[in-house]
């Protein structure tokens, strides 16, 4: 694999601010604010060519503030090239889907919402998908005991 | 006559006891597994019936999709909490008297999974004859607690669940 | 095939008003674990399928944050245990890459020779179960019979015949046994042959080819979309294989062909996991041969694996540090890493951040089943319920892997 290393630059002209370059040892990564992410996903997708969706999962930062970052990974075919971004979202915030950019997107996203209770407006069926139906609270979370709140 | 000497037989007990013994015998040689393949003893389970280790020697490869043809449940790998009332609820379709094995260490006790989502021991859902340990149990290790399960069979002693019944008092 | 007519239409036709629901599994046999599916029928055609998960749900990624990265390795072989080599391996090259750590180049070969025999072992188990799905039941015997063979060789060198753990961060657990070269050119002295057996049952065998061919048709599209990898997708004519595309553990040195079909269903994938099997005999061939008998198996770096056992009882420095690697593990620099590898089901993918203590802050498995998975809605709708099983089938799934 060669990395795209022109990608960020050009990502960056296009959108004039907002974006934040991160050092990472394997793919080109950025920070989107969360207001851009549906354009910037949009812009990834048509114009970069990264059509096919690689993963999407949370990294819970307790007790640091915003608390989630949710990130995404994304890959071009064609080139066989990856680009990974992220954005920060608190508790009490919710996410845009990306549902309607990767269909694929579905069920990481409910795992998200499942396991760390990320909240992502307009997904098609945001339910439990791991766990049963009436469980409480969400075990991902940092602050959640490994061993659950066993009974017996 | 003839009849009376049966009759002495029975009063005796003699008649009854070999009718138990057979029937044991009878129970223990053909105890038909119902399919219970969770995680990664399930595949080993899938190997004690295939080629190498053949099973059918003891008369245990039928495995039945169906709960209600079944009198063995072996347990094959982790049991999340999601699946624990299925689990239950296929136990109580099979007809009694049946057995349990527990197959594995997740079964067993959870294993290496400590945490939220696995519960800890099958022995909590359901009572539990004859636990293997492994992780995987090798097919000669399942091999070996069907066995032991068969002596238990043959020895005439009561399946787990008769046993915690009647450990409470009351009939099973 | 005159008998190719009687398969109505998918597409042309008008459903009724009345639909019925049924559910299949968690316990069911077809579903190779415990997978749900809720079908909306309409008469004989599926209107809807919804795959229902979470029934071995196992809390992988919670449990991985309380372990050192060494104890980590050991719950990888668990995800999906048809492969857990190709596992281990994801997880050992992310590590090593966060540590920047060089691995000496015949473990890297033994890592190619046993990431290929269980891909040959997972292959025969989705060969078996996918034909008796079908309807075939003797294949399953003959699959079982040569993946024995393949657990012998695996048993041989890591000491068990599933979730070996074998490969470990800086190298592997131990050296090849004495004699393991011979007993693998016997395995693959034999493969051709037993290859020849089963392809003896299946191909062209009319009842396969008509349950197979045009059934679960997925798309180019729907790949990218939903990110389904491997033979899934090399089945619709992309020769997308990350041991071409990305190479690790050397695989630019061996010469393999990345077999596609360009049909996309499951007729298609079938073909490409039979000649993945071909191929796979191939590299484990070269792998053998670049192998030498004597060498080294891990790196000598003593801050990450463990030191000889004769250099403990005679060394002082090195009780120290088999002591510290035991208790406290090894720590890693802080930051994210993401490192995939062609597994059997397809890319399988480790994401860890770490926070520079011993123990990863997040780990994540980028499991192949769990996005395959999520095509079925659409492989499934329109199709005849007996081909709900043909899909699962082919899209070869392993629940530990989707539930994770």
């Amino acid at each position: 694999m060669t990395n795209d290393v022109g990608i960020i630059e050009r990502l960056k002209n296009h959108f004039a601010e907002g974006l934040e370059t991160v050092t990472s040892i394997d793919q080109p990564t950025v920070i989107v604010p969360r207001g851009q992410l549906l354009a910037f996903a949009e812009h990834l997708k048509s114009v970069e060519g990264y059509v096919m969706f690689n993963d999407v999962l949370v990294v819970d930062w307790f007790p640091a503030r915003p608390r989630f970052e949710v990130v995404y990974q994304v890959y071009q075919p064609e080139t066989r090239q990856r680009f990974r971004f992220k954005s920060f979202v608190d508790e009490s915030e919710s996410m845009p889907t990306m549902t309607g950019v990767w269909a694929g997107a579905n069920w990481p996203e409910r795992e998200a919402f499942d396991l760390f209770g990320v909240v992502f407006d307009g997904h098609p069926d945001l339910t439990r998908i791991y766990l049963p139906d009436d469980w409480e609270g969400h075990p991902l979370r940092k602050d959640y005991p490994t061993g659950g709140n066993r009974i017996d | 006559m003839g009849l009376n000497s049966a009759q002495k037989e029975v009063e005796r007990g003699i008649l009854l006891t070999t009718v138990d013994k057979m029937s044991h015998w009878a129970q223990k040689s053909s105890v038909w597994p119902a399919t219970f393949g969770l995680a990664c003893c399930a595949i080993e389970m899938m190997s004690v019936t295939s080629s190498r280790y053949d099973l059918a020697r003891f008369g245990s490869e039928a495995f039945r999709a169906s709960p209600r043809q079944a009198d063995l449940m072996i347990v094959a790998g982790r049991v999340s909490q999601k699946m624990a009332p299925v689990l239950r609820t296929i136990w109580e379709q099979m007809p009694e008297p049946k057995w349990v094995i527990s197959m594995g260490a997740c079964a067993s006790s959870g294993g290496v999974f400590d945490n939220y989502a696995i519960i800890q021991g099958v022995d909590h859902v359901v009572p539990v004859d004859v636990y293997v340990p492994g992780c995987p149990p090798s097919p000669e290790a399942l091999m070996f607690g069907i066995l032991k399960l068969r002596e238990k069979i043959q020895m005439g002693l009561p399946p787990k669940y008769q046993e915690v019944a009647m450990a409470r008092g009351g009939a099973s | 095939m005159a008998t190719e007519e009687v398969r109505p239409a998918a597409d042309t036709e008008v459903l009724s008003d009345e639909t019925m629901v049924i559910n299949i599994g968690p316990q069911h046999p077809a579903t190779h674990g415990v997978l749900r599916v809720r079908l909306t029928l309409d008469g004989e055609r599926v209107v809807k399928a919804e795959p229902i998960i979470g029934y071995l749900h196992t809390g992988f990624e919670k449990t991985a944050e309380t372990l050192t990265y060494q104890q980590c390795n050991t719950i990888t072989d668990r995800l999906d245990y048809l492969s857990p080599m190709t596992n281990n391996l994801a997880y050992v090259l992310a590590v090593e890459k966060m540590l920047e750590l060089e691995v000496p180049n015949r473990a890297q070969y033994i890592r190619v020779l046993f990431s290929e025999l269980t891909r040959l072992a997972s292959h025969l188990v989705w060969l078996g179960t996918h034909v008796m799905d079908l309807g075939a039941m003797s294949l399953f015997f003959y699959c079982m019979r040569e993946r024995e063979v393949i657990l012998d060789l695996i048993e041989a060198a890591a000491g068990v015949r599933m979730n070996p753990s074998y490969f470990r961060v800086g190298g592997l657990a131990y050296d090849l046994p004495l004699g393991f070269h011979e007993k693998v050119r016997d395995f693959l002295k034999d493969w051709p042959r037993w290859m020849k057996t089963y392809m003896n049952l299946v191909d062209g065998n009319p009842l396969i080819n008509q349950r197979l061919k045009g059934i679960s048709v997925m798309d180019r599209e729907t790949c990218y979309q939903y990110g389904v990898t491997g033979p899934n997708i090399r089945a619709t004519g992309l020769p997308l294989d990350l041991r071409k595309d990305e190479p690790y553990c050397l695989y630019d040195q061996f010469e393999f062909n990345v077999p596609t079909r360009t049909e996309g269903d499951a007729y298609a994938r079938f073909w490409v996991r039979v000649e993945e099997m071909y191929e796979a005999a191939k590299i484990a061939e070269q792998a053998l041969d670049k192998i030498t008998p004597q060498g080294e198996f891990a790196t000598s770096d003593r801050k990450v694996a463990l030191p000889p056992r004769d250099e403990i009882y005679g060394n002082m420095e090195a009780l120290i540090h088999q002591f510290k690697l035991v208790t406290a593990g090894f720590p890693v620099p802080t930051g994210e890493v993401y490192q995939a590898v062609e597994g059997p089901r397809g890319e399988m993918g480790f994401y860890i951040v770490s926070d520079g203590g011993p123990k990863p802050y997040r780990w994540r498995a980028r499991t192949p089943s769990y996005y395959n998975l999520q095509t079925m809605p659409i492989i499934a709708k329109g199709g005849l319920v007996a081909d709900v099983i043909t899909a699962i089938g082919s899209i070869d799934i392993m629940l530990g892997d989707v539930d994770k």
